[in-house]
């Protein structure tokens, strides 16, 4: 991985990088004294000005992630990103933590195994502590056919340099005690596949790492923004209205998965994706009990355990389009039968919250990276119920596809065009539907 | 849950239908699809938010497919 650091280009840019509060042991003292009253806020609230080289429009962990590459690989400062909430108020902040590189897929094992790579430096590089940890994903398997295709993406895997450890019965019950890996059970769990560098990350200390890092480089962050239409000239995005007026724009950026059909609407262009709801939910917290992260695909459910004790776990999607953030009780049901079964400790606890969010499921269960037709708009998004794990490759890759007009060689393949071409990145070999992830 | 009106049987709940989907695409002619329209009949789709015609299958009930219109931002089924 070559990892590059540009200075920045503009003076304004280097005072505030100058300036910024580094947190440290010394802050930390530093501001004990004063009974932290007096920390700085993470990042600036700017007004809008009237034009930017780049506007990124979505400030969850995706457009954040980008506006930071745009400035700390590229050495583009005069970035603005619209967010028409608050930051990581959307999939950022409903996501369940998780991140891994279990991949099959050459495209997809490479790109996530680069995000998981930056994943671990993380916390040192934006000077934010991610909680970022460790802890491993298993995904079980129930029968002869999925320990067949466990051992075949494992070796996969191993083959693309991704850790992969191929488990049997009592292996996954050494792992994971909590389970009911006995034979009566309702899944029978047959073996495992674990990737021991996955784990998980405090999904809001992300946008808010890469906000406060990004803010520092000059990137100006704007709340409460929310885009309402693009305008053309000649061909071109000249820029786009929004609730806090229009704002001028060299390159347009959309990295808002959930809503990415109804912006690219705003430039005339359809999309093959559809928005789906998400559930996941909480449970009261506990003392440890649970110290990876499992997940079984034949009894739709996964699960780990927060590190303030909740298990937090969540299943399929409800399965018809929605842009709602709320789903129905039938899936909750399904999903919670699943966990009381693979694990029938948790059948007395008691469920703290529930929620949902919006999913942009692509066509083929992988994301969209790369230009749009007019020649200054760039896409991020078809993301699936994947987008978490991904987001500093993803910003990583979109901030080069923006500053160089042209792909990273880890997003070439996620184009646009490939459901045009049939060269579609299929993980499950589904066909065409939204569902997969 | 969602409760459904099928036409057929009446209010029922949500867990007895099965959702297909996208009611407004059409299935082009084979002997005359060209690329684009094959592109736009599989791949695209207009995902809307707000009123979306949509299959939905009443599976556990009178077994017909039924075409709904459904607000995709509040669920509510609408005329």
């Amino acid at each position: 991985m070559r990892v590059y650091v540009s200075r920045p280009r503009n003076f304004t840019a280097a005072v505030l990088l100058l300036c910024a509060v580094r947190y440290s042991l010394y802050t930390l003292a530093k501001n004990a004294v004063t009974g932290h009253r007096r920390w700085p806020p993470a990042w600036r609230q700017p007004q809008p000005k009237k034009k930017y080289a780049v506007v990124v429009i979505g400030g969850g962990g995706h457009g954040l992630a980008t506006a930071y590459y745009l400035a700390r690989n590229h050495g583009m400062c005069d970035v603005a990103v619209l967010e028409k909430s608050y930051l990581g108020g959307g999939n950022t902040g409903r996501n369940t933590t998780i991140v891994r590189s279990n991949y099959l897929l050459d495209a997809n094992a490479k790109f996530y195994e680069h995000s998981l790579k930056l994943w671990e430096k993380l916390s040192q590089d934006l000077n934010f502590n991610l909680m970022f940890s460790q802890r491993g994903v298993l995904n079980l398997a129930h029968s002869d056919p999925q320990l067949d295709e466990f051992a075949r993406r494992g070796n996969a895997m191993r083959l693309n340099g991704i850790d992969a450890v191929f488990l049997d019965r009592a292996g996954v019950q050494a792992k994971v005690p909590l389970l009911d890996c006995s034979p009566r059970t309702r899944f029978p769990v047959m073996g495992g596949l674990l990737q021991p560098r996955a784990g998980t990350a405090r999904h809001d200390s992300v946008a808010w790492g890469y906000a406060r890092a990004a803010s520092a480089r000059g990137v100006d962050i704007i709340e409460n923004c929310e885009v309402t239409a693009m305008r053309r000239a000649g061909g071109r995005i000249s820029g786009v209205d929004t609730s806090r007026g229009f704002i001028q724009a060299g390159k347009v950026a959309i990295a808002v998965a959930g809503n990415s059909s109804r912006l690219a609407a705003m430039a005339g262009l359809r999309l093959p994706i559809e928005s789906h709801v998400l559930q996941a939910m909480v449970s009261e917290p506990v003392k440890p009990v649970l110290d990876t992260v499992v997940t079984s695909g034949i009894a739709h459910m996964y699960i780990s355990q927060s590190d303030k004790g909740e298990l937090v776990f969540g299943g399929d999607l409800d399965g018809y389009n929605s842009y709602a953030q709320r789903g129905n009780l039938p899936v909750l049901e399904h999903i919670i039968q699943a966990a009381v079964t693979l694990f029938p400790a948790v059948s007395r606890m008691r469920l703290l919250r529930t929620w949902g969010g919006v999913m942009d499921m692509s066509m083929d269960g992988s994301p969209i990276i790369g230009k749009l037709p007019p020649p200054n708009l760039y896409f991020n998004g078809g993301w699936c119920y994947g987008g978490f794990k991904a987001t500093p490759a993803s910003g990583w890759c979109f901030a080069h596809t923006i500053a160089n007009d042209a792909p990273h060689p880890l997003n070439e393949a996620f184009t646009l065009s490939r459901f045009q071409r049939g060269f579609l990145i299929d993980e499950k070999g589904a066909g065409a539907a939204p569902g997969a992830h | 849950m969602l409760l459904i009106q099928c036409p057929h049987c009446g209010a029922r709940a949500q867990t007895e239908f099965t959702y297909g989907g996208d009611a407004t695409r059409e299935r082009p002619a084979p002997e005359s699809v060209t690329a684009e329209e094959w592109l736009d009949y599989v791949y695209l789709r207009d995902n809307p938010r707000g009123p979306h015609l949509e299959w939905w299958h009443h599976a556990a009930g009178c077994r017909r497919w039924l075409k709904l219109r459904r607000d995709t931002a509040t669920h509510k089924f609408v005329p």
